[in-house]
C-alpha cells in the first residue's frame, strides 16, 4: 500500500534505495529480505493491475535505475453509467459459474463501485445466461489465449489414439455449451479445432507470449460451423401410432391418417443419423417407409439392439 | 484495499456493514483494513500526513470517514483478467437477452469496453454462442412472466415418457446452459422445483394469477452440468463400444472401468422408461449388462418393431435387386 503511494506521488522515477528508505515496512530488512519483499509486492501488484514502470530520468548519467507508477496507467479512467446500464452490468456476475473467471468478474465489479457506480447484482432481468467450464483444460488454455502463448498438451478422440499437439491458440470459443480452442495445429501447420474435455494431461507452455499473430479474417464461428454440418433439409415418410411419437410430430410438415388408423408423417430432418436414432427410441411405435437409407439405419439398428447379428 | 479508498471517499459516513457487503468480505475484514490504512500514507509522512481513519465514529457509531487521501481519488486500471472476464459475460447477457434490453447492454459495453481499453482487447479471442434454435417469442414472454411474477400454464413434452403434460408453473428464471435454454419454476403438479427446456414447451398461457412467493426455494447449482441423476434410484450397468465413448463426455457416468478390448463399463443412473429409450437411442453401440430385465426389454421392443418391416431385411437377408453376390468384384 504505502509502496503504491510512493510510486504513484513521485514526480520523478524513485531508486531502489529510496524506495527503501522511504516506504514504511521496508526500513529494517536486510538486504536481501527486502529485495525478496519488494520483488514479491512489485509481482501482487502487476496482478492488479497496477504497472510499475522502470526507467531513469538521466540519460547521461543513468546508472541507477528508478520506478514509478504512471497516474493516467494506474486510475481507472472516467466511466459515468445510467442507472439502467449499471444494472445489467451488475447481472454481469452471475453468468461465471467458473470459479476464476467469477472472481475476476466480481473484483472488476468492486472497481466500478468504487469508482461511484452503483452496480448490484440483485436485479431482474428474467433471462440468466450460465457460462459454466468444468474442463481441467479451460484455464491454461484460456490463459494462453489471452497472452497468445503457444503450447503443447494431448489430445484424445473418443475412439481414437491419443496425440500429442503443439498449437498456437488464437480462440476460445462455448459453442452450444461447449468449450472448443481454434488454434493453428503447428504439427500439421493448418487450423484445427479442440474440444477441451478431450484435452488430457497438462497444457504446457512452449514458448513466449505474445509468439505469434492470430490471422486478422479468423471467423471462429465458420470454424465451428464447419464442424457441425448441417446439410440441406430432407424429408422423409414415416408410419406413426396414433397419439405416440410426440417429439417427432413437431418437425412435421403434413399428417394424414392411414386406412388402418396410424399417422402418415412427412417429417424435415438435417441428419439421417439424428433422426435414425430418434425413431429408434419410439421402438414399434414407429415405422420408416421412405427414404430407403433411413430405413435402412433403422432396420440396422434395430437388428444390433434385437441380438439379430450375433 | 486499493479500491476501498476510492470507495470510502465518494461514500463518507457509510456503515461498516453496507462496506463489507458491497466487498463482500466479513466485516471484521473492513476494520482490519481500516487499521493498516490507517499507517499508511505519502513518504516520510508525519503523523498529520497519514490517511485519516476517524476510529472514534468507527468504534462509536460504526461508521466510516477517510481523509487525507486525496492521492487515491480513483480505483486502480481492470486488469485483462476482469476485463475479459466481464465483457465476455455482458456479450453473453446480450445474447439472450430479450429484444428490447439489447439495447441498453450494447451502451453499457461500450462505456466499460473503451474505460478498460486494452485489458479488454483480448476478449475478441472469445466467442460464446448460446442456443440458437430457441424461439424468441417464446422466451421473451417467459421472461416477462418472471418479472412480472405472473404464473404460467405450460403444455409440456417429456420425451422419455411420449407424454404431453399439462402443468401450472410459477417462473422463477429463464436460463441458459450448456447451450440450451431452459424455465426453472415451481411446478404445481410435481409440487417441487423444475428446469424445462424451451424447446419442448409445446404451448404457453401467461395466467391471469400472481405467482407464489417461493422465497425457501434455493436455484439449482448449475455448474456440475443441467442433468443431475438422484444417487438412489434405478441404474444401468454399461458397455459403451469405441464409437459410444463420447456417452462419458455427456452424461454423469459412475465406475468407469477401461476394459483392454476397447469397451468402457460406466454406471448410470435414471429412470427405468428413461435409460430403455436411452439405450434404444444408441443403435446397438451400447450393451446393457445390468440389470437383465432392461436387457430383455430393449431386445423385445426391438424385435417388436422389426416385425413391421420386410422379412429380408429384418433377418439380414439379401434383399431382391442388390445381392451381396452383385456387389462383389
Amino acid at each position: 500500500m504505502n509502496l503504491v503511494i510512493a510510486l504513484l506521488v513521485s514526480p520523478s522515477y524513485l531508486p531502489k534505495e529510496r524506495i527503501r528508505h522511504a516506504v514504511e515496512g521496508y526500513h529494517d530488512q536486510s538486504d536481501e529480505a527486502f529485495g525478496r519483499m519488494f520483488e514479491r509486492d512489485k509481482e501482487e501488484l502487476r496482478e492488479i493491475g497496477v504497472e510499475i514502470e522502470t526507467g531513469s530520468h538521466d540519460a547521461v548519467f543513468g546508472d541507477e535505475l528508478g520506478y514509478r507508477i504512471r497516474r493516467d496507467a494506474f486510475e481507472l479512467p472516467e466511466i459515468q453509467l445510467e442507472p439502467d446500464e449499471a444494472a445489467v452490468v451488475g447481472l454481469a456476475a452471475r453468468v461465471w459459474q467458473q470459479a476464476r473467471l467469477a472472481d475476476a468478474t466480481q473484483s472488476a465489479l468492486l472497481k466500478l463501485r468504487a469508482a461511484g457506480q452503483r452496480v448490484d447484482a440483485s436485479g431482474l432481468t428474467g433471462i440468466e445466461p450460465r457460462l459454466a467450464a468444468s474442463e481441467p483444460a479451460f484455464e491454461p488454455l484460456w490463459d494462453a489465449v489471452v497472452s497468445r502463448t503457444p503450447v503443447s498438451f494431448t489430445y484424445q478422440r473418443p475412439g481414437h489414439e491419443r496425440t500429442a499437439r503443439e498449437v498456437e491458440p488464437w480462440s476460445v470459443l462455448s459453442w452450444h455449451g461447449r468449450w472448443y480452442l481454434a488454434a493453428l495445429d503447428r504439427g500439421r501447420d493448418a487450423p484445427r479445432m479442440f474440444r477441451l474435455s478431450r484435452v488430457t494431461g497438462e497444457v504446457v507452455p512452449v514458448g513466449e507470449p505474445g509468439e505469434y499473430q492470430v490471422p486478422d479474417d479468423l471467423d471462429v464461428e465458420a470454424m465451428a460451423t464447419a464442424l457441425f454440418p448441417r446439410p440441406s433439409t430432407s424429408a422423409a415418410v414415416l408410419r406413426v401410432r396414433p397419439g405416440t411419437a410426440l417429439g417427432l410430430r413437431r418437425q412435421t410438415t403434413a399428417e394424414t391418417r392411414l386406412d388402418d388408423g396410424w399417422d402418415r408423417l412427412e417429417v424435415t430432418y438435417g441428419s439421417v443419423g439424428e433422426l435414425a436414432e430418434e425413431i429408434l427410441t419410439y421402438g414399434a411405435d414407429v415405422v420408416v417407409l421412405e427414404p430407403p437409407e433411413l430405413r435402412g439405419r433403422v432396420v440396422e439398428g434395430l437388428r444390433r439392439l434385437a441380438g439379430v447379428d450375433a | 484495499m486499493l479500491a476501498l479508498v476510492p470507495y470510502l471517499r465518494g461514500n463518507e459516513g457509510v456503515p461498516v456493514a453496507q462496506v463489507a457487503e458491497t466487498f463482500g468480505v466479513p466485516r471484521r475484514q473492513i476494520v482490519k483494513d481500516l487499521n493498516v490504512l490507517w499507517f499508511c500514507g505519502l513518504p516520510g509522512a508525519v503523523t498529520g500526513e497519514m490517511i485519516d481513519v476517524d476510529m472514534e465514529a468507527l468504534r462509536g457509531q460504526g461508521v466510516v470517514y477517510v481523509d487525507n487521501a486525496e492521492f487515491l481519488a480513483r480505483p486502480v486500471r481492470l486488469t485483462a483478467r476482469e476485463a475479459v472476464a466481464l465483457v465476455v459475460a455482458l456479450r453473453t447477457l446480450r445474447e439472450s437477452a430479450r429484444s428490447d434490453e439489447r439495447d441498453v447492454i450494447e451502451r453499457a459495453l461500450a462505456k466499460l469496453e473503451s474505460a478498460a481499453g486494452d485489458a479488454a482487447a483480448a476478449s475478441a479471442a472469445v466467442e460464446v454462442v448460446l442456443d440458437e434454435h430457441v424461439d424468441a417469442t417464446l422466451r421473451d414472454q417467459l421472461a416477462s412472466a418472471v418479472r412480472d411474477r405472473r404464473r404460467v400454464h405450460l403444455t409440456y413434452l417429456v420425451p422419455w415418457r411420449d407424454e404431453r403434460t399439462e402443468r401450472d408453473v410459477d417462473p422463477l428464471r429463464v436460463l441458459t446452459a450448456e447451450g440450451r435454454t431452459y424455465l426453472e419454476g415451481w411446478c404445481h403438479r410435481a409440487e417441487d422445483l423444475r428446469l424445462f427446456r424451451l424447446d419442448r414447451v409445446v404451448g404457453l398461457d401467461v395466467l391471469d394469477v400472481p405467482a407464489d412467493e417461493h422465497p425457501d426455494v434455493p436455484g439449482r447449482d448449475l455448474s456440475q452440468g443441467v442433468y443431475r441423476p438422484h444417487g438412489e434410484g434405478p441404474y444401468a450397468v454399461l458397455d459403451l463400444s469405441p464409437n459410444a465413448h463420447w456417452i462419458c463426455e455427456y452424461y454423469p457416468v459412475e465406475d468407469r472401468q477401461d476394459r483392454p478390448d476397447g469397451v468402457v463399463r460406466v454406471t448410470l443412473r435414471g429412470d427405468e422408461e428413461w435409460l430403455r429409450r436411452f439405450v434404444l437411442r444408441q443403435t446397438g453401440t451400447v450393451r446393457v449388462v445390468e440389470p437383465a430385465a432392461l436387457a430383455d426389454d430393449v431386445r423385445s421392443r426391438a424385435r417388436l418393431a422389426l416385425g413391421a418391416y420386410s422379412e429380408d431385411e429384418a433377418t439380414g437377408a439379401p434383399t431382391v435387386g442388390r445381392t451381396r453376390e452383385e456387389e462383389s468384384p
